[in-house]
């Protein structure tokens, strides 16, 4: 099978966009009617995210057959690859938005509530006595009493765990590329392993926050101010995208029982190898912001 | 050339029916709907456009509720910035860049599928609020806290149709992206580039570090009113004024996401019709990329009045300025193109060199409402919606409808009524004048915008303002005339269309076949 | 009819030709240029945006001048050939890149120089708290015993004044060019004394607005939980209006502004009785204004009638007082018939289950609100005035309830 074609694979006509264009109408439907407390919301919702998801089998599955059988040229390999180095940019920046946030809020809201800059009025007036120091859940204590999430628990294992899944993952690609098959699936098995089980302790830690101080928790939710607002969107945003992560993983671990990569030729893996590196750094960056400074 | 038989490619018909649309993967198919759709939602923003102008003719409230006003500003705002004018951008970029790289088609043809037809669900979405308890959004298009989380049920549809918007020209912008980085045939460097390629490359980089922050902003929004959370609650430790940020660091590059491309445009015409080559293509190149750089760095210009310390509004101040330099230079530019040209004045040409006054009349009052004590007196007044609709209107809009007459041969193989082109170009340009020019009047004397009802001194030039709008609107209908009557037949287009027309799109057939450049060709 | 269209056509020529000739401050009395104002600071500005609409219109009519100039020179139909040659120039690029930033430069000094000036809110002679709600305004003079002017806090709201609201309202009947100062008068004016540096502090109770007067010189926006400054130092004595300048919702359009400027006699005298009525105001007490505000609404809204919760109040007497209040305070959403609006989501209050139904869910409701709606917590506004806006809402338009409620009833529901 697999011959090279020498010109560049143009799809003629597929089904699959309008199916996720249907999926999505339902899904985004569903969810905005859910809000607004109409009862069919959870209907379209659900129905809205079996079609995306019958959409995502059909529409990968098209890709891994063609792929399979060696449809692609280079060139086409090399689009696969930009499309995707492109869509973990604008990933990077919807993170930017909220780390943006953070920061705002802690560099310059807080101070500013608390009387700095050319607010001293502000201050004085309006919330007199408000010491604007991170964390806080602002001048109105929004959400109560709430202990801020400290860095050296559950989060430095976690911390350990993503890092170490970074390492696992590069073993596996070099196994790959050396063409070791027992290797790759062992590694890979555990890279993504390691990411169900930093999504397990993500779980565990939210429960912690979530239970009253009086129960032994933290006392800490989304409705915690500013703090528990930044806290939850990004590390939640995060743990989003490791399941998202996790679960690309399997899915390629088992494209690799079924011996679908070759050494040369493997943009699935990669791309998903990328996206785990990328869901590790923004781990970094929340480990160092959110957490521990 | 290749023989492979393979079922599948059947290279030379067009799919037919519905299939071809609803599973188009090709990305002329796709540049048409694209137009089609934006066409639509010209029709539909500019028909509330038409609202607010029949209110504002006369003081007092004759037609609508205020409440419905803020409505329909907010609307057509909308439903202008993420309908017509993003979407036409990319259909032209669809239909041309792969024609200008010599390159068999988009990138990623399914994709682009996809990224299409997510635009008229967001769209539904959009104008379905319009029927909804409590209305459509009437926050302004800008959706600024606390007053968008007053939206009734129409806030959440509002919040999704955002990200679903975004979601489209993220995915439109990387399919561009990849598209010229990966498809140029052999011998196109990047600096041989049609200049429409050059500021449609830019933009697509603009769209993807912009929009998602956009998504981000109304995630947080809807967080805020759903899901408890503080973002712009001072008692909770946030801040109004973050969303405006945040809001305005995806706005301001969005305005020249909808100017660049139009740039490009502007620079294929007018070498075309001086007969000569672009003047300082590397240096239109590079102001280019300044010009997309800064657009990060000024976003607070926007947002003056806040109460930002006095060093930041020092430096969005400065930082605004800077960009009337690198624009400056694209003016120069095409003036000295058509320096020593053999010029000739066929509608697109008319259309590129009113674009060439209008826009730089946009700009200058832009640069005058960059400058920070004055932005005080102009903030939030007529001033600034006269400003940005000379470069939205005469400029972006004007900058389209350019191109469209310019490659309208290529796409239906006939030449359009050259008459009726010139009446519509004439009547377009005119009546933009009569609408907007006296805006700025009004602005500068004080009445401030998003208002359903004034007070009796602005009386006259709102009067003249709205003939003006009712014209020019009426004078649309002649353009979709022109477009459908050029469709359906007219003199033959050759092969080059134009006289002094270069590059790879002008090499192939007209109407250009299904599919193009199956071979790449190879460029000097 | 006839005779306006004859002016807009006289108007159209003028304006096409001041387009033509762009010189609108040839045209001051036309209302088309940015006022000069009457503080130094709009002064300032009017000056600074002079000189950049100058630069602009040099630069426009050079590069204008040179593009008119090929268009008619360089055309085929007149034989051009093009010099296909002519693809760039290093020395022009530089020169057209120099020149701007020269200008830039030039236009950012004395810009830079005003902002300075604006930003420098510090010591000034009278301070004035302005809150921003939809859509009205609160003004509270901040006073302290050692004050030349002001003893002590007193504030008072400042609403459209309710010949416009009645003119405005749709299919009103109203020809509201017999209106003197359509849409730009108000209840009751701020009142500040001439050559004096006024400092407002600005904020708001619900949404965005911006304070704006275009006379005093810029505009600044009232943020919910922040306080912005601005200052101005009238000169003349005069009336000055404005109007928000930020979108605030339905009535963004009616929250007008005015200023009266007056000697500092007369604003001593205004002082006297206004602040008077108040008496001995907390002073320098930050953030508990709350009693003066509402006690200063009252003095505001009721008749020269005292607040004081023991005296019991007629049928009639709250009607009458409750009628103007709603339309005051209620009539934006609920509409002066009580028919609310289907669009904006205002419920009906004719016939309303809670209008109409249960007295202290009524009571609830206007003194909680309704959070997440646009229906806010009116438990600023008085007693009395409460009391009287329940009564009459509970007795007017069919809800003929007969209910009669005290300001001592709202005090023990508070
Ligand atoms: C296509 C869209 C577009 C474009 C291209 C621009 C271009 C510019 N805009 Fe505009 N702008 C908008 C769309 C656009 N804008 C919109 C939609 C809003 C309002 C949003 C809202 O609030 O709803 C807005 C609002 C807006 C504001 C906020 C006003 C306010 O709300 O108070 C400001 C302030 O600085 C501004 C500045 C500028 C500047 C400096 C440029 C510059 O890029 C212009 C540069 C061009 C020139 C200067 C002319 C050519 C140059 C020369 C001939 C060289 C020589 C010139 C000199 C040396 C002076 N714009
Ligand atoms: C690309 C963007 C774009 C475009 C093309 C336009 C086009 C037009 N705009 Fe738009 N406008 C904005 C972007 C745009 N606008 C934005 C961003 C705002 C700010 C919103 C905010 O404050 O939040 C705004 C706000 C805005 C206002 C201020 C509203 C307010 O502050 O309350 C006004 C008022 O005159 C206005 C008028 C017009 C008019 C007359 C046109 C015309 O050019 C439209 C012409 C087109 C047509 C008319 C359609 C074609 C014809 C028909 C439908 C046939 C029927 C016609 C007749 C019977 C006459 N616009
Ligand atoms: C900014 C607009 C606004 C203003 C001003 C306003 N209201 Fe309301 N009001 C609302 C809205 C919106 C609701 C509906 C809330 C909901 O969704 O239940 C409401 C509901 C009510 C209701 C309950 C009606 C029902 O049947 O559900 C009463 C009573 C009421 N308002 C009284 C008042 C009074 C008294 C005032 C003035 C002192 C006032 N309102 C001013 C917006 C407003
Ligand atoms: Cu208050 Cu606009
Ligand atoms: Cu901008």
């Amino acid at each position: 099978m697999a011959h090279t074609s020498d010109r560049y694979y143009i799809p003629h006509g597929s089904p699959w966009p309008i199916v996720g264009t249907v999926a999505l109408l339902l899904l985004m439907f569903g969810v905005a009617s859910a809000l607004n407390g109409a009862a069919i919301g959870k209907f379209s919702m659900l129905a809205g995210a079996v079609v995306l998801l019958f959409m995502l089998f059909g529409w990968f599955g098209v890709v891994i057959k063609e792929s399979v059988d060696g449809i692609y040229n280079q060139q086409v390999d090399r689009s696969f690859r930009m499309g995707m180095a492109w869509f973990i940019a604008s990933e990077v920046m919807f993170f930017a938005a909220f780390f943006g946030a953070l920061f705002y809020a802690r560099q310059i809201v807080l101070p500013w509530l608390g009387g700095e800059s050319n607010n001293f009025f502000t201050n004085f007036l309006l919330w007199p006595g408000f010491e604007g120091t991170w964390p806080s859940n602002g001048p109105a204590e929004i959400g109560g009493e709430y202990k801020p999430m400290g860095p050296w628990g559950l989060p430095a294992i976690n911390t350990a765990i993503l890092l170490s899944s970074g390492v696992t993952i590069t073993i596996a690609h070099h196994a790959l590329k050396a063409g070791n098959r027992g290797m790759l699936i062992l590694f890979l098995g555990l890279t993504w392993a390691l990411g169900l089980l930093f999504v397990g302790l993500q779980a565990t830690e939210y429960a912690h926050a979530y239970h009253d101080i009086a129960d032994g928790g933290l006392g800490l939710t989304l409705g915690s101010g500013i703090y528990g607002s930044t806290f939850f969107m990004l590390t939640g945003f995060h743990g989003l995208h490791v399941t998202l992560g996790a679960t690309m993983l399997i899915v390629i671990w088992f494209r690799c029982l079924k011996g679908h990569f070759t050494p040369e030729n493997h943009f699935g893996f990669e791309g998903v190898a990328w996206y785990w590196h990328f869901v590790d750094v923004v781990w970094l960056g929340l480990f160092i912001f959110v957490y521990w400074l | 050339m290749s023989t492979t038989a393979e079922a599948h490619h059947d290279h030379h018909d067009a799919p037919s029916g519905i299939k071809r649309w609803i599973f188009a993967t090709n990305h002329k198919d796709i540049g048409t709907m694209y137009l089609v759709f934006s066409g639509l939602m010209f029709f539909t923003g500019g028909a509330m456009a038409m609202i607010i102008r029949a209110e504002l003719f006369q003081p007092g409230l004759q037609f609508v509720d205020p409440g419905f006003f803020n409505q329909m500003t907010t609307m057509h705002a909308l439903v202008m910035v993420f309908g017509a004018v993003m979407p036409a951008l990319v259909g032209l970029a669809n239909w041309m860049v792969p024609l200008m790289v010599g390159a068999p088609d988009m990138a990623l043809p399914r994709m682009n599928n996809w990224s299409f037809w997510i635009l008229p669900v967001a769209a539904i979405l959009l104008v379905s609020t319009l029927f909804m308890g409590g209305g459509a959004p009437a926050s302004g298009w800008t959706m600024y806290p606390p007053l968008v989380l007053q939206t009734g049920d129409a806030f959440p549809f509002l919040i999704f149709s955002v990200h679903l918007l975004g979601m489209s020209s993220i995915m439109g912008a990387i399919n561009i992206v990849v598209t010229i980085m990966n498809m140029r045939a052999p011998g196109m460097g990047l600096l041989k580039m049609p200049l429409f390629v050059w500021t449609w490359l830019i933009t697509a980089y603009l769209l993807i570090l912009a929009m998602p922050v956009l998504a981000g902003a109304v995630t947080m929004l809807l967080t805020d009113e759903y899901f408890g959370t503080s973002f712009f609650n001072a008692a909770g430790g946030g801040d109004p004024v973050m969303f405006q940020h945040v809001f305005w660091f995806f706005g301001h590059p969005e305005v020249y996401i909808m100017i660049l491309p139009a740039f490009g445009i502007v620079s294929q015409i007018i070498p075309t019709f001086a007969r000569k080559p672009l003047f300082g293509y590397d240096s239109m190149v590079y102001a280019t990329a300044s010009i997309a750089f800064l657009s990060f760095i000024v976003w607070a210009h926007h947002m003056f009045t806040v109460g930002m310390p006095l060093a930041g509004q020092l430096f969005f101040m400065f930082s605004t300025m800077l960009i009337a330099v690198p624009t400056g230079v694209k003016v120069f530019n095409w003036t000295a193109t058509m320096w020593k040209g053999s010029l000739t004045f066929e509608t697109p040409m008319l259309f590129a060199v009113a674009f060439l006054f209008l826009f730089t009349i946009g700009g200058f009052s832009g640069l005058m409402l960059g400058i920070t004590p004055a932005d005080f007196q102009y903030h939030d007044t007529y001033f600034v919606v006269a400003h940005f609709h000379y470069t939205l209107v005469p400029g972006a809009v004007f900058g389209i409808m350019a191109g469209v007459y310019f490659w309208l041969p290529k796409w239906t193989g006939h030449m359009y009524n050259e008459k009726l082109g010139k009446l519509h170009f004439w009547l377009s340009a005119i009546f933009v004048n009569v609408t907007f020019f006296p805006q700025h009047f009004v602005g500068l004397a004080g009445m401030p915008r998003r208002i359903p009802d004034y007070a009796t001194q602005f009386a006259d030039f709102n009067m003249i303002s709205s003939i003006g709008a009712f014209v020019f609107g009426a004078s649309q209908l002649l353009f979709v005339y022109i477009i459908w009557s050029c469709v359906r037949g007219g003199e033959k287009a050759s092969t080059q269309v134009w006289e002094g027309a270069e590059g790879l799109e002008w090499t192939v057939p007209s109407p250009a076949p299904h599919h193009t450049f199956e071979v790449a060709p190879e460029v000097r | 009819m006839r005779e306006r269209f004859r002016r807009i056509s006289k108007n159209a020529v003028l304006g096409t030709l001041c387009y033509l000739l762009a010189i609108p401050a040839a045209f001051a009395d036309w209302e088309i240029n940015l006022t000069e104002g009457v503080t130094p600071i709009s002064r300032d500005t009017f000056a600074l945006h002079m000189i950049i609409f100058w630069v602009c219109v040099v630069i426009a009519v050079v590069v204008f001048g040179v593009i008119i100039y090929s268009l008619f020179t360089f055309r085929r139909s007149r034989g051009a050939v093009p010099d296909t040659s002519m693809v760039h120039s290093t020395k022009m690029e530089i020169v057209w890149t120099i020149i701007p930033i020269g200008i830039l430069v030039a236009m950012a000094i004395p810009a830079a120089e005003s902002l300075i000036k604006i930003e420098d809110t510090r010591s000034p002679d009278l301070t004035i708290k302005v809150t921003g709600y939809q859509w009205k305004w609160h003004y509270e003079y901040l006073g302290d015993s050692a004050d030349q002017f002001v003893k002590s806090n007193f504030g008072f709201f400042s609403n459209i004044d309710a010949a416009s609201n009645r003119a405005r309202q749709v299919d009103s009947g109203v020809d509201v060019y017999q209106i003197e100062h359509y849409l730009r008068d108000v209840d009751k004016r701020v009142v500040v004394p001439v050559n004096r540096k006024v400092r407002l502090l600005l904020t708001s109770n619900d949404v965005l607005h911006a304070w704006w007067v275009p006379d005093l010189g810029g505009k600044r926006d009232a943020i919910p939980g922040f306080i912005n400054e601005m200052w101005f130092q009238a000169e003349e004595t005069g009336v000055y209006r404005g109007q928000c300048a930020e979108l605030c919702g339905r009535d963004h359009g009616f929250m007008p502004i005015v200023v009266e400027v007056q000697t500092e006699e007369d604003f001593a005298q205004w002082v006297a009785q206004n602040g008077g009525a108040v008496g001995g105001g907390p002073a320098d007490v930050p953030g508990a204004t709350g009693d003066v505000v509402a006690a200063a609404a009252a003095a505001a809204g009721g008749a020269g009638s005292s607040d004081a919760v023991d005296i019991e109040l007629g049928f009639d007497e709250l009607m009458s007082r409750g009628e103007a209040a709603y339309l005051t305070n209620c009539s934006a959403c609920h509409q002066p018939n009580g028919q609310g609006l289907e669009v904006g989501g205002f419920p009906a209050l004719a016939g309303s289950a809670i209008a109409a139904g249960e007295l202290s869910v009524h009571v609830d409701q206007v003194l909680n609100g309704k959070a997440g709606t646009a229906m806010a917590s009116f438990a600023y506004l008085s007693d009395t005035d409460i009391a009287a806006i329940i009564t009459y809402e509970r007795n007017a338009w069919g809800n003929d309830t007969g209910d009669i409620i005290q300001p001592a009833d709202i005090q023990a529901a508070r």
